[in-house]
């Protein structure tokens, strides 16, 4: 195995586009050192990029949007009181990701291009409507979060790319988002269904606007629009949750295993997401949930 | 014990809950596990193991892995010793795969090398061809009469005509007319359970490091519950005298039962002879799973017949315990254990030790006790419910007390199972009011406890203080605990007394720390050395009087004339004895060995609160009390400490842990993330009630608490989900969609 | 396969050392620094009996590589009594028999303290999470979460 530290994003795509067998790019590091030690990947080459400038960074533009570096780890997120302020669900997912001290490493953009349909943090990537950009070795490009896992274990991303920063949208007025998971324990399980809600209210308290994303449900994040479409429009009534409730049902596509069964899982989602919305809901009303 | 020989008055030291004397070690990271250990020289070993659950082994081909750079040793099954019979040639052929790899992670070749980097890569050289035979894992699957046969010579001569060969072993006891006894029944219920395998989940991985040489001498560091038996086992299995292997148990990282067997430890000598060089060989968790003792996976039946005042007239159970590819599922204990707690007219229990493809069972902390008791406890629970009873009165009316015929043969000698209830209907927590949406349930549990083989040596040295060497590896800080009863006998500072686990060189045979065996039978042997040596100490001081050693008495650290008869002296300390020992007659020690037979049952009962979430079938455990009957609780603090940890494992196995086997027999969820024990924010504080009924087996009545805890946890969950959720879960563990289909189905 | 040389700071201390790249840091740490006070329980990053600090973050000493370490600070259970005088922690999980077996003491100490230098004064359900990456299968925590919580207030006392 190489172990690489580029300076630079052009130079780790560089590296990686001119790498040959298995090629792994190493932020936090909590899926590829556990798939090198228990031998089920041994990257022939490794690319560190923590050593590349900014990308320890969390910032907001002036339109209140925000950056996030690719080797933010999830502790340094849930410590930014106003990312955590805007984006609470986007932060929470993340923080649900492992131990305290997976988040001591753990990345937004390494729980995204692990790939896992379960990942904590991807579904609420997808409802924010997080964008990424990718630096590859011909230039410069900028992907949805939600188009960026193809297939469990793989992404869209082309030989020789890498992610180079993490976008969230600027959080605007009445809106609000949450995440919630089932895991048979509290702490240190995989997701057995995930669920982000992203929701803007117009003055009245009537949903504007909705993104529902489900995790863990099918082979990749799905982002449901007949989930979003049930709030759309509603002022969360019970009606509009059941309708939600049974949108995000129907969307499943799961896998029995050991986690989970079918069964469970396409019932969870529902469940979940109603819990979820009225989550978002609250925050969208200015309350502090 | 004569009565004499109990301690007369009150005690100074036992009792109390000093600092352990390795606690600094253990707070400092200094303490050395089992791979803590390095020598000069010193080469590192890796497992080859099978991906399939039932396979022939037709050909090993290690000349790959042996050309590899820094590899220096490759050994399969031909490296060990031929034609062991009995429980060895099981050990043996489950450490190293014969014709045969029995499950997925059997072991079928071992190689040294020059790093661990070097020996995993070479494991990945060895190259092993399969055929793949039919396998099966699940205990009812693997009694049917189509079942893949995995041996067909494994079955003795309990069994009766017309099983599976897969059924090794019977076991059929009880007493009465269970027939009659149903008949005077008001309500009879009869009900099928199952659980699933489950994992003792130590911290700490096997670790080992061996050295043998040519000349048929070795050496071994491992962590273990038992060095003598490791000794012996890996002697046998590598074909050297026992005597010439010395074992020294390193700290251990936890066993529970787990670490009372050998697994690396024969491979790692076994490379070490043909390297010539120590070898090192160290665990993956993975490996732990899939390759080391997980508990029996059991299907049950059980039928219990109760009149409406709550007593209960006859009790039948069948216990099939599947103990993976060998025969020794306990299920016999788990016959025995299954009505323990209740004084019974009529019962009769059966039980099946079923061979299957999965790793060979280990004792688990009361191994094959809570299974049972979760499908006895359930029913009594479901007929107190249906008959409108309260639970702990109705243990109470049945229960098992002094003088009691035991379900299990034997007549109880005096036992705390009516005080354990008595306390548990008098704490807050059993009237406490409950929140909208949780349960209660309550359980009893039994545990035998256990003598064995005990060997303990005390010497003093010349400036009064002492030195014990015990054969038990301390678990849980019981050299704290022998420390204790030692400066009672010798009347001396807890502070003055160094505990260690002597090496197998130093003692005889000590049996396993296992069996809640340790605080009794080393206990118990330390007391006795004690009062040796005190003998040896009032012997100088008469000499030193000129009176007869009958004479003098030992109070308070110094001999003493035993009265105005003997001489008017004053009392002699230790220390002053000791002090001039070299001139009076040489060092003084005490030693004592023997297999006591005495250590005393142990019952308790637990009350839990669960709260279930009906939308998802998640359940918490929100309060939790474990009352538990200790005899004499030497260092509260630690016996606590075993309740608490004992019921923890019992809610990890109600509510998440299981092995899981995947349709190609291969373990799904081989890593802690999957395996799902409890962590911190699972779990609400465990509070415990200390009961003392003192064991008249040993001088302080002592009892052994290690695991009657983790007994009751099953049922008392399964109940308090049942009172909360309305549904009777009987199949564990009692995951979430287990228990939202069990709601569904309710409807 | 070549080896990379790393230089950085354990305890305070100025070390060096050649490593494989594959090599995490703890097997760095216990194989070629000789500080076996982390321990493997499972190589995952599940059972937190490796944890130690990078740069003041609590890391899972298994999920980080020892090549990473180059310029880092890292500290361990060895850093945590200053010369003769153990930390209030370690004084505390001796008296509330906080431990058993001591396998996880190491990394839940080195997580404790790390929790207690954030937050003076946490929650039971504080510690309870913030710990709940540290198995324990001795104690069901009970005499851990009370040891952390006593520390705390006794700090909190003495400050």
């Amino acid at each position: 195995m190489q172990y690489h530290r580029p300076t630079s994003f052009n130079e780790a795509a560089a590296l990686a586009n001119q790498a040959t067998g298995e090629t792994r790019f190493l932020a936090g590091g909590t899926d590829v050192l556990v798939q090198l030690r228990a031998d089920i990947v041994t990257p022939d080459t490794l690319i560190d990029i923590k050593s590349i400038p900014g990308v320890g960074d969390i910032s907001q533009a002036p339109d209140g949007s925000w950056t996030i570096g690719i080797a933010v780890p999830g502790a340094e997120m849930r410590e930014h009181v106003q990312l955590g302020q805007d984006w609470p669900g986007l932060v929470e997912a993340m923080d649900l990701i492992g131990s305290t001290q997976v988040q001591g490493r753990a990345t937004l953009v390494g729980n995204l291009c692990n790939g896992s349909p379960a990942a904590d943090s991807v579904p609420a990537m997808v409802a924010a409507g997080v964008e990424l950009s990718v630096t590859g070795p011909t230039g410069n490009r900028r992907i949805a979060a939600v188009d960026v896992p193809v297939a469990p274990g793989r992404t869209s991303l082309a030989k020789g790319e890498v992610v180079s920063a993490v976008h969230v949208p600027a959080r605007g007025t009445n809106a609000g988002d949450a995440y919630l998971r089932f895991i048979p324990r509290t702490e240190m399980d995989i997701a057995v269904v995930g669920c982000a809600v992203n929701l803007s209210l117009d003055t009245e308290g009537t949903v504007t606007a909705a993104r529902v994303a489900l995790g863990a449900v099918a082979p990749t994040v799905l982002l449901v629009e007949d989930a979003a479409n049930a709030l759309i429009g509603s002022s969360l009534d019970d009606k509009a949750l059941d309708r939600l409730a049974s949108a995000a049902s129907a969307a499943c596509n799961p896998i029995s295993d050991k986690r989970g069964t079918v069964e469970f899982r396409t019932h969870v989602a529902g469940v979940l997401a109603k819990r979820t919305a009225k989550i978002a809901y609250a925050r969208a009303q200015g309350e502090n949930t | 014990m004569a009565l004499d020989d109990q301690k007369p008055s009150g005690f100074k030291f036992v009792g109390t809950s000093p600092d352990r004397p390795d606690g600094l070690d253990k707070v400092t990271g200094r303490a050395r596990f089992g791979a803590d250990a390095y020598a000069p020289g010193m080469l590192h070993g890796a497992v080859v193991r099978s991906p399939h659950a039932h396979a022939r082994i037709i050909r090993i081909d290690t000349s790959k892995a042996e050309a590899l750079e820094g590899v220096k040793a490759v050994v399969t099954r031909a490296d060990f010793v031929d034609g062991l019979q009995g429980e060895f040639g099981f050990v043996l052929e489950n450490v190293m795969a014969g014709e045969k790899a029995l499950y997925d992670g059997h072991a079928v070749a071992a190689v040294a090398a020059s790093s661990q980097l070097i020996a995993r890569d070479a494991v990945k050289l060895v190259e092993v061809e399969y055929e793949v035979l039919p396998h099966v894992t699940d205990v009812d699957a693997a009694m049917a009469e189509n079942a893949p046969v995995l041996n067909d010579s494994y079955a003795d001569a309990s069994v009766p005509a017309g099983h599976h060969p897969n059924v090794v072993r019977y076991h059929d006891s009880g007493h009465g007319d269970i027939d009659a006894g149903f008949a005077e029944a008001d309500l009879v219920i009869e009900d099928s359970f199952k659980t699933e395998a489950t994992h003792q989940g130590y911290i700490e991985p096997h670790a080992c490091l061996a050295s043998l040489g040519g000349d048929g001498k070795g050496e071994l560091w491992c962590t273990t519950q038992g060095h003598w038996i490791a000794q012996k086992t890996c002697a046998a299995l590598v074909g050297i005298d026992t005597s010439q292997l010395r074992v020294t148990a390193s700290e251990i990282g936890g066993g529970f039962g787990g670490k009372t067997t050998v697994f690396i430890e024969p491979v790692a000598l076994a490379l070490s002879r043909k390297a010539n060089r120590p070898v090192k060989i160290v665990m993956t968790r993975s490996e732990v799973f899939r390759a080391t003792g997980p508990t029996s996976s059991t299907s049950m039946d059980i039928k219990i017949g109760m009149k409406k005042d709550g007593t209960i007239t006859a009790a039948q159970g069948i216990f099939r315990l599947q103990g993976g590819a060998f025969p020794g599922a306990p299920m016999e204990f788990s016959a025995m254990c299954a009505f323990a707690p209740y004084a019974l007219a009529n019962v009769h229990q059966v039980g099946y030790d079923v061979i299957s493809n999965r790793p060979k069972q280990a004792a688990y902390r009361a191994p094959g006790a809570p299974m049972a008791s979760f499908a006895v406890e359930s029913v009594i629970d479901e007929l107190c419910s249906q008959l409108d009873l309260d639970p702990i009165d109705v243990r109470l009316k049945n229960a098992s007390r002094e003088g009691t015929k035991a379900s299990y043969g034997p007549k109880f000698e005096r036992i705390g199972l009516v005080e354990t209830l008595e306390a548990a209907k008098a704490h807050p927590h059993y009237s406490a009011p409950l929140e909208p949406g949780q349960g209660r349930g309550i359980s009893c549990g039994f545990w035998f406890n256990h003598g064995g083989e005990t060997s303990v040596s005390l010497a003093l040295s010349e400036d009064g203080t002492c030195q014990i060497s015990v054969g038990t590896p301390d678990i849980g800080g019981s050299r704290a605990s022998m420390a204790l009863m030692a400066a009672e006998e010798l009347g001396i500072p807890y502070e003055n007394i160094r505990v260690t686990i002597a090496d197998t060189a130093t003692l005889g045979y000590n049996d396993v720390s296992h069996g809640s065996r340790v605080t009794y039978a080393s206990g118990l042997a330390t007391i006795k050395a004690a009062k040796d040596a005190v003998g040896k100490l009032c012997k100088r001081a008469a000499a030193k009087w000129g009176i007869p050693e009958d004479a003098v008495y030992w109070e308070d650290g110094c001999a003493k004339p035993s009265g105005a008869n003997a001489g008017n002296f004053d009392p002699m300390p230790l220390a002053k004895i000791t002090k001039s020992m070299g001139r009076t007659g040489g060092p003084i020690s005490g030693h004592f060995e023997a297999t006591p037979e005495g250590a005393g049952v142990s019952f308790g009962t637990h009350i839990v609160d669960a709260e279930v979430d009906p939308e998802t079938g998640k359940t918490a455990v929100v309060r939790y009390t474990v009352i538990q009957d200790a005899g004499k609780a030497i260092h509260p603090s630690y016996v606590e400490g075993q309740f608490q940890g004992g019921a923890a494992q019992g809610i990890g196995w109600a509510l998440n842990e299981e092995y899981i086997y995947g349709e190609d027999g291969r373990l799904q969820n081989s890593i802690f993330l999957d395996y799902r024990v409890p962590v911190a924010s699972d779990l609400p504080m465990i509070d415990t009630v200390i009961v003392e009924v003192p064991n008249p087996g040993h001088p302080y009545g002592v009892r052994g608490v290690g695991e009657t805890g983790i007994v009751p946890p099953l049922a008392a969950i399964a109940n308090a989900v049942s009172a909360a959720a309305g549904v009777r879960l009987r199949h564990l563990p009692m995951s979430p969609p287990r228990i939202l289909r069990a709601l569904k189905d309710k409807g | 396969m070549k080896k990379i040389h790393v230089t950085t700071t354990v305890n305070d201390d100025n070390v060096e050392f050649l490593c494989d790249p594959r090599e995490t840091l703890l097997d760095v740490l216990r194989d070629r620094l000789n500080l076996t006070g982390a321990k493997e329980g499972c190589g995952t990053g599940d059972c937190g009996a490796c944890s130690v600090t990078v740069d003041g973050r609590l890391v899972c000493s298994c999920l980080v590589l020892g090549a990473e370490a180059e310029g880092k600070k890292i500290a361990t259970v060895e850093g945590i009594a200053k010369g003769e005088e153990l930390h209030p922690l370690q004084h505390k999980f001796i008296e509330y028999a906080a431990l058993q077996c001591g396998i996880c003491t190491p990394g839940i100490l080195v997580a404790a303290k790390s929790l207690l230098e954030k937050n003076p004064d946490p929650t039971e359900t504080e510690v309870r999470y913030w710990l709940a990456g540290n198995l324990c299968r001795c104690t069901g925590y009970d005499k851990i979460i009370r040891a952390v919580m006593d520390t705390a207030a006794d700090m909190r006392e003495a400050s």
